[in-house]
C-alpha cells in the first residue's frame, strides 16, 4: 500500500524541508526495494526447478516477435545514416569513410541504444503490465501462498530470456543497418561498394564490437529490472493510483525511466569504455 | 449446514494460530491509520474460525499476517508453533506449504487453462510424474463437478466456478490451514450454497483449520466453531452466533441488529433456503 505525501500539522515554513526530507525517504526506500528486487530476480534464475519452458515462451515473446520491428526501424536508420552521412562527406571528399561511420555509430551507439528503446517499447511495457494486473488480481500473493518463489516463477524467465534476446536483436539490428547504409550510400549515392565494405572491415575493432554487446547487455538488464520492477510494486508506487489506473500509470512510468535510464547509462558507459 | 459444525463447539482444541498483542497500522506518520490495535486471540486446530467486521476493520489484514504477506507492527503471530513475524524469506516460505488460500476473486492465472492452475502445486511442489499429476487433478474436477471445463481460461468461467477452481488448486496438497477471503462475495444465493456445501464436504474430508473471512451474515456464522468480531482496531472473540447475542457492548448489539435483525434470525425476508 503506498503512503502519499502528507503534511499533517507541519508549519508552512518547514514544509519544503519536510517535503524534501519526504521524498528523499521516499526515494532511497524505492532504490532498496528496486536492489533487493533485482538480486532476488538474478538469484531465481539459478533455483532449481529451473522454468526453461517460460524462458522458451518468453524469448519468443521478447526476441522472435521483436524481429519485425528492430528489422523496420534499423532498416531505416542504416538508411539514413547513409545518406546523411553521404551528405556530409561528400563536402570533403570522404565519401569512402561512409561505411565506417555508418557501421562504427550503429555498433557503438545507435545498434544498443535503439533495440533497447524499440525492446521497451513493445515487450517491457508489456511485461510491465502483465506483473501489475498480476499484483493487483491477487495472482502474486496467490504464488507466495502456494510457496512458490514469484521470482523464479515469474520474474526471473522474463530477465533471462530479455538478457539473451537484446545482445542478439542488437547484432540484427547492427547488420540490418549496415544493409540499409549500403543501399542509401552504395545503391543510391553511388558510393563504391569496395570502399564502404572496406573502410567499415579497417575502422571496427574487437573493442568496438565489445564495446556494443556490453552496452547491450546493461540496456537489456536495466530495462527488464526497471519494467518487471514497476510492475511488481504497482500497489507501493507513490501517486500511481489504484486497480487498473495504477497499472497503466505505473506502466508509463516504467517505459519513460527505463528510456531516460538507457540514455544516461549510454553516456556513462561510452566515457569509460571508449 | 448448521449441524455440521455445532457437534465440534464443546471439544477443547489446540491452538494452532495465536495473536499475541499484535498491532498494525498504515498510512503515513501525520495521518497513521491504526487497523489493528494490541490484539490477542487464538484459532483452535480442525476447527472453524469465522472473522467478521465491517469493511476497513482488518479482516483481509488478519489473514494477510498470518500468511506473512504483511508484517505486523507489533507483537506476535504463532502458526504452527512459529513466529511468522520474525520468521525469514525461507523459512516463511516452508511454512506456507501448510496453508491453502481461496481468495476473494480466485486469483487464477490468467493465462493458464482451468487444468493447468489446478495442477500449477502439484508440479511445482511434488515430485509427481504428468500421469499422476493428470489422475489427481481430473479427480478433483471430478469432485467438484467442475469436469469438461479443464481446457477453459479464468476468463471464461464464471464468478462461482472461478471460486471453485480456486478452491480446487487450494486442496490440491491437502493443506493443514484453509484460508477463505470473503469466498461468497458476488455470488448469487444458489452459488452461495454450492460453495458452502463444498466447503463442508471438504472440511469434514480433510479436517483442515478453517478461517473464513466473510460479509454473508448470518448464513456465514452457521459454519463457525468460533468468532471473532474486528470493530476499529479491537477484537472480541465468540465461541458461537448464542453468544454474540449475550454481549452487552453496543458495537456489537448494534452488529446484531444491523446484520441479523433484532430477532437474531437472519436479515428481514431472508430465508435460509440453503438448509
Amino acid at each position: 500500500m503506498h503512503e502519499s505525501a502528507d503534511f499533517g500539522e507541519t508549519p508552512l515554513i518547514l514544509r519544503p524541508f519536510w517535503f524534501l526530507g519526504d521524498a528523499t525517504l521516499y526515494l532511497f526506500n524505492d532504490l532498496g526495494r528496486m536492489g533487493i528486487f533485482l538480486f532476488a530476480a538474478l538469484v531465481g534464475m539459478f533455483r532449481r526447478p529451473f522454468r526453461l519452458g517460460e524462458v522458451g515462451k518468453q524469448l519468443r515473446f521478447i526476441g522472435t516477435g521483436s524481429i519485425a520491428v528492430i528489422f523496420f526501424t534499423a532498416l531505416s536508420s542504416g538508411m539514413v545514416l547513409g545518406l546523411q552521412g553521404y551528405y556530409s562527406l561528400h563536402k570533403f571528399g570522404a565519401e569512402g569513410m561512409l561505411g565506417s561511420a555508418v557501421s562504427l555509430t550503429l555498433i557503438m551507439e545507435l545498434g544498443p541504444i535503439l533495440t533497447a528503446l524499440m525492446v521497451t517499447g513493445r515487450a517491457g511495457s508489456a511485461m510491465c503490465a502483465e506483473i501489475g494486473i498480476m499484483r493487483i488480481s491477487e495472482q502474486i500473493d496467490a504464488l507466495e501462498c502456494m510457496a512458490i518463489d514469484p521470482f523464479r516463477f515469474l520474474i526471473s524467465p522474463k530477465v533471462l530470456a530479455t538478457l539473451i534476446s537484446v545482445p542478439l536483436l542488437t547484432a540484427i539490428f547492427d547488420v540490418v543497418g549496415i544493409f540499409g547504409g549500403y543501399l542509401a550510400g552504395v545503391r543510391l549515392m553511388g558510393v563504391s561498394s569496395g570502399s564502404y565494405f572496406n573502410g567499415m572491415m579497417q575502422s571496427v575493432t574487437n573493442h568496438d564490437i565489445r564495446l556494443g554487446i556490453i552496452k547491450s547487455f546493461v540496456f537489456a538488464l536495466l530495462l527488464v529490472w526497471i519494467c518487471t520492477g514497476r510492475g511488481y510494486f504497482v500497489q507501493q508506487i507513490r501517486g500511481a493510483g489504484f486497480g487498473a489506473e495504477s497499472v497503466s500509470r505505473v506502466t508509463t512510468q516504467a517505459v519513460v525511466l527505463s528510456s531516460i535510464s538507457v540514455l544516461i547509462f549510454d553516456y556513462l558507459l561510452t566515457a569509460v569504455l571508449l | 449446514m448448521t449441524g455440521a459444525t455445532g457437534r465440534m463447539r464443546n471439544t477443547v482444541a489446540e491452538p494452532i494460530i495465536q495473536f499475541i498483542d499484535v498491532s498494525k497500522s498504515f498510512g503515513t506518520r501525520a495521518k497513521r491509520h491504526t487497523v489493528l490495535d494490541h490484539i490477542s486471540f487464538s484459532i483452535p486446530e480442525g476447527k472453524t474460525t469465522v472473522i467478521a467486521g465491517g469493511s476497513g476493520q482488518g479482516k483481509s489484514v488478519t489473514l494477510k499476517l498470518v500468511l506473512g504477506l504483511l508484517k505486523a507492527d507489533s507483537g506476535s503471530i504463532i502458526v504452527d508453533g512459529q513466529d511468522v513475524v520474525s520468521l525469514g524469506r525461507r523459512e516463511l516460505r516452508q511454512l506456507r506449504t501448510r496453508f491453502g488460500v481461496l481468495f476473494q476473486g480466485g486469483a487464477l492465472f490468467d493465462s493458464m487453462t482451468v487444468f493447468e492452475n489446478i495442477a500449477l502445486p502439484l508440479r511445482e511442489r511434488t515430485h509427481l510424474g504428468e500421469e499422476e499429476i493428470r489422475a489427481r487433478v481430473m479427480k478433483t474436477l471430478g469432485d467438484l463437478e467442475l469436469q469438461g471445463h479443464e481446457d477453459k481460461y479464468p476468463a471464461q468461467l464464471s464468478g462461482g466456478m472461478k471460486k471453485r477452481v480456486g478452491l480446487a488448486r487450494a486442496l490440491q496438497l491437502e493443506p493443514k490451514i484453509m484460508l477463505f477471503d470473503e469466498p461468497t462475495t458476488g455470488l448469487d444465493p444458489v452459488m452461495t450454497k454450492d460453495i458452502y456445501e463444498l466447503f463442508t464436504r471438504t472440511h469434514q474430508r480433510l479436517g483442515y483449520t478453517a478461517v473464513i473471512v466473510s460479509h454473508d451474515i448470518p448464513r456465514v456464522f452457521d459454519l463457525a466453531d468460533q468468532i471473532i468480531l474486528l470493530n476499529r482496531g479491537e477484537v472480541d472473540v465468540f465461541a458461537g452466533v448464542e453468544e454474540i447475542f449475550l454481549s452487552e457492548k453496543p458495537y456489537i448489539q448494534e452488529f446484531v441488529e444491523m446484520t441479523m435483525g433484532r430477532e437474531g434470525r437472519g436479515c428481514p425476508g431472508e430465508e435460509k433456503d440453503h438448509e
